[in-house]
């Protein structure tokens, strides 16, 4: 692709990842729903789901459909690049796509997340614990320490 | 409807809780769609131009590395656009060079200088209960953000 060629293909349109992870429902449970009701969307079948492509209207409206299938255990994220671009898809790049491994730590806390919107349409779970902020000096070196380590360099 | 700017950009719990609650999820895919889909002379293969640094020069001086430069160029208007912000604390996997480390401390100080920017402070789960903690309280501080809700 040269500089001075670039024409962008499927302007005006929005991409969203369909991840699932449920002891009920397979991806391609979802994909087969996902078809039935795509209405001309692109839909890309993937081993944690799908990638919708589409006007925004119809990708939101898709996306509604589908949650409802498994709504604790569906997650759905947006994504910037189209199924398939050169500049991302691992066909071209060779090794794990680009922000694979963020995608591959956050699954792994979906049981916790799933759990918590379970709990939370029962609206049985006891009292909330608040997640703090973190401290400003959370993991830093206390600064009696750095003058005790700053004097033992001198000794 | 809200913009809520999530931190880590790229997070894909967080840009699935605030979307699943009826706002809308500022995050890198905003921006990066907004660039390889707008025609351009000088577009290379990868999505960000030479012009980016140059526009990040708003956000961080011109002695910074254009790495950065070139990312808040990307974060900046998006943080400027939010109505509000999730920030989950101890997101090891935005980890990255120098250029990802400083600018995850600028974007995160740029969230914090906001005045009158909602912001929420959160950390990933470890456990069921604080997948519920975590769950709640973005449910909670969404709610409290007012627009349409899919509940």
């Amino acid at each position: 692709m040269k500089e001075s060629e670039y024409i962008p293909t499927y302007v005006g349109t929005i991409t969203k990842y369909v991840f699932i992870d449920s002891p009920d429902t397979t991806p391609q449970t979802l994909l087969i729903r996902a078809y039935e009701i795509s209405d001309g969307l692109m839909i890309k079948e993937t081993c944690f789901g799908l990638q919708v492509t589409g006007v925004p209207e119809k990708v939101k409206k898709l996306i509604t459909e589908l949650r409802t299938v498994d709504p604790a255990h569906i997650f759905v994220k947006d994504r910037g690049f189209l199924p398939g671009d050169p500049r991302r898809c691992r066909a071209n790049l060779g090794g794990a796509r680009p922000g694979y491994y963020g995608h591959e730590f956050e699954s792994g806390l979906f049981r916790y997340i799933s759990h918590g919107l379970e709990e939370l349409e029962k609206n049985t779970a006891p009292t909330v614990t608040r997640l703090g902020k973190k401290r400003l000096d959370e993991g830093k070196l206390p600064p009696n320490r750095l003058l005790e380590i700053i004097r033992n360099e001198e000794a | 409807m809200a913009k809520v700017f999530i931190f880590p950009a790229t997070s894909l719990i967080l840009s699935d809780m605030v979307e699943r609650w009826g706002h809308e999820a500022l995050g890198a895919a905003t921006g990066i769609r907004e660039r390889i889909q707008t025609a351009s002379l000088d577009s290379p293969p990868l999505q960000m131009t030479p012009e980016d640094p140059k526009k990040g020069l708003k956000y961080a001086a011109v002695e910074v590395p254009c790495g950065v430069r070139g990312r808040m160029a990307l974060y900046g208007p998006l943080i400027e656009e939010a109505d509000a912000a999730i920030i989950i604390n101890d997101a090891d996997l935005s980890f990255g060079c120098m250029g990802c480390a400083r600018t995850n401390e600028l974007v995160m100080f740029m969230i914090r200088q906001r005045k009158g920017l909602p912001v929420l402070d959160i950390k990933y789960p470890e456990t069921d209960d604080e997948g519920f903690a975590f769950v709640s309280q973005i449910k909670e501080f969404l709610a409290g953000l007012g627009g349409e809700s899919d509940d």
